[in-house]
């Protein structure tokens, strides 16, 4: 392990000289502010991992830290997830370019998470152990049902690993001006040896750690713009539409989700994609009990509500500090055009806030957003592979435990290469549409399953595998023949299918398939899966029988 | 969970209480929030126009307190819900819990 370490410095360093010379848009000096924060973060981070992987023993403490994690710590992971640096720099981006219309996707993102502590967490706790396919597989055939949601997991994960590493690679391009393959190895690198070694427990002490660096910056830099207005938001909005080219338009919803069936499709994704993110759902099992749980979401909820806030008043800070005549702010852009694009809008109001050093913090603090999130995701893939296909499907749910353990560690490293090498493949191409389509298939073939299996007694194999896959290729298929790839990216004239968001028509035809598969399931099997629903309600209900926590 | 069990805890009047007051709880509470979110989302798509309206003579639309109405009441919401399922409920299922707990 310390060996690892010791490479893994070296192979950075290296990288970090390497880079500078051969950046193509050498405008940036070496970061050293930044580069000083973001090893005291890998050595904080590393650290971590070095003290959770001794305590990282069983396949329980390796899925789910034991059970052993606060409804605080969890919410704060929760919350570490979904303050990604899509949506740290996205939507701070897009409140830039469009002002309010950045706020539509905020309050999107955040309303699934109260229906998900109403109708999801506790029972998710109560039934589940490892994965989200334990609830949907509880009473129904485990082959079948694991490999279909297995292959739901896989999917969203890859897409989303896609976006973050190329994300990642032009962002550390810009920041730190190291070479796009090298920050995508890197990131790589990073993220197989936090969650091989560390498992659950490092993957979240990682996200935690970089949630409150995250929230303090963030907190930080609108503590610093309002200052500038006397702490009067309605000041700070006078002088954004001032200086804003469209005006008083950035004060109102524009038309980016021009018809009703758009906006009811995404918000649909939006809302239940949310609570079919194989990444989100596995941090309900590392808590003990559905108490907790249940405290989990309020925390995340309070820290996410938090940060979307804040972002409202980075984006319109951004439009006032950078669009200003000053001759300063003119060293943010070139040609006209904010330097590394409309994302970096956050990390350019950083320096103008903060200096040097405060650029520097958040620089480091937006790539640990970046090693947080993927090593979720691969968490959550390689428990896919490991527990779902592996212990429950080629060994019938009687796997050896030390033989899972070094399936999941190896699932770990091949997700972790894979994610680099698509990470680089992908690097040119336009993958606006991959974090769109990763929801659309959480929410079309994850969500529809997992929401009938705990409430619907007459749901049977059949209708949830033919339902579920319904889902699944209707969502791929109507992303494919829609306007974001078959126009954007295949370059045909007119999309098929005409809408961007297809969650409303793939989560009906899902719904609808798992309905009338299972009504017409007269087999002896269907019987016997129905029957089992009492027992199953009553454990979600209560919780007895299932998984407590593992005293540490 | 046998049988035996799962019958005795279904006829437990604690249980039936549990069930009957969380389930309608936690439906009242997520079609207030369902309905909150999609009145916003359909006026966003019918009347984007209506959210553009100022509030007295300045550049400040109702657009804004609103999205943050949203956020904030969410969070009160889960707010709600956690205390009385933590408080409540959770004592009507310790309460099973001790009518069942030779079976367990």
């Amino acid at each position: 392990m310390l060996k690892i370490i010791s490479l893994i410095s070296l192979f950075t360093i290296a990288a970090f000289a390497g880079g500078d010379t051969t950046f193509e848009a050498a405008q940036r000096d070496i970061n050293i502010p930044a580069i000083i924060m973001f090893f005291i973060f890998i050595g904080a981070t590393l650290g971590i991992t070095y003290w959770a992987a001794k305590k990282t023993k069983s396949a329980s403490d390796f899925y789910t830290a034991g059970g052993g994690i606060t409804g605080f710590q969890n919410g704060m992971a929760i919350a570490g997830d979904y303050m990604s640096a899509a949506s740290f720099l996205g939507l701070s981006g897009l409140v830039y370019l469009k002002g309010y219309d950045g706020l539509v996707y905020a309050v999107g993102f955040l309303v699934g998470w109260p229906v998900i502590l109403f109708l999801m967490a506790e029972k998710l706790r109560n039934l589940g152990k490892f994965t989200f396919a334990d609830i949907a597989a509880f009473r129904l055939g485990q082959k079948e049902i694991r490999i279909l949601a297995a292959f739901g997991s896989l999917s969203v994960v890859t897409l989303y690993l896609i976006a973050q590493m190329v994300g990642s690679g032009k962002l550390i391009q810009v920041l730190f001006g190291l070479e796009y393959e090298y920050a995508v190895i890197l990131v790589g690198v990073m993220m197989i040896i936090y969650v091989t070694f560390g498992g659950m427990l490092a993957t979240t002490w990682v996200q935690i750690i970089k949630a409150i660096l995250l929230l303090s910056g963030v907190t930080f830099m609108a503590f610093m713009i309002l200052k500038e207005f006397n702490f009067d938001f309605t000041l700070l909005a006078t002088k954004a539409v001032e200086v804003h080219n469209d005006g008083q338009a950035i004060m109102e919803p524009g038309g980016f989700i021009s018809d009703p069936i758009s906006a009811i499709s995404l918000g649909l994704a939006l809302m239940l994609g949310t609570a079919g993110l194989p990444h989100v759902l596995m941090r309900f099992f590392t808590v003990g009990n559905a108490k907790e749980a249940r405290k989990s979401v309020v925390y995340a909820t309070a820290f996410i509500g938090y940060f979307y806030l804040v972002i409202a008043v980075i984006g319109l800070g951004a439009i006032v500090f950078l669009n200003s005549s000053d001759v300063d702010a003119m060293q943010y852009f070139t040609d006209g055009k904010l330097f590394g694009g409309n994302n970096m809008a956050a990390i350019h109001l950083s320096h103008v806030v903060g200096g040097d050093i405060f650029l520097g913090f958040i620089s480091a603090v937006a790539f640990a957003t970046i090693l947080a999130v993927v090593s979720g995701l691969t968490l959550a893939g390689a428990s896919a592979i490991s527990h779902d296909i592996y212990a429950n499907v080629i060994c019938n749910g009687k796997p050896n435990e030390e033989m899972e353990m070094k399936v999941s560690k190896r699932a770990v490293i091949v997700i972790g290469v894979v994610g680099v090498v698509l990470g680089i493949a992908f690097e040119h191409q336009n993958i606006a549409f991959m974090v769109g389509l990763a929801f659309a298939i959480a929410a079309s073939a994850n969500f529809p399953i997992l929401f009938l299996s705990i409430y619907w007694s007459k749901l049977t194999t059949r209708g949830a595998f033919i339902g579920g896959l319904m889902g699944l290729l209707t969502a791929i298929g109507l992303v494919i023949l829609g306007p974001v790839v078959w126009v954007s990216v295949l370059g045909f004239e007119d999309p098929i299918f005409p809408y961007k968001h297809p969650a409303l028509f793939s989560v009906s035809v899902a719904f609808f398939s798992i309905w009338y598969f299972s009504i017409t399931d007269k087999s002896e099997r269907a019987k016997k899966e129905i029957k089992a629903f009492e027992a199953q309600k009553v454990r979600a209900e209560t919780g007895f029988g299932s998984d407590g926590a593992v005293d540490h | 969970m046998n049988d035996e069990l799962v019958e005795k805890i279904k006829a437990n009047p604690s249980y039936q209480e549990l069930i009957k007051k969380r389930n309608s709880f936690s439906i009242k509470l997520s079609i207030f929030v369902l309905v909150m979110f999609y009145a916003f989302i359909l006026t966003i798509a019918f009347e984007p126009t209506l959210l553009g309206t100022r509030i007295g003579d300045g550049v400040m639309t109702i657009a804004f307190p609103i999205a943050a109405a949203i956020i904030i009441i969410s969070f009160i919401t889960t707010l709600i819900y956690v205390r009385r399922a933590n408080g409540e409920f959770e004592d009507l299922t310790n309460k099973v819990k001790e009518d069942v707990k030779d079976l367990l």
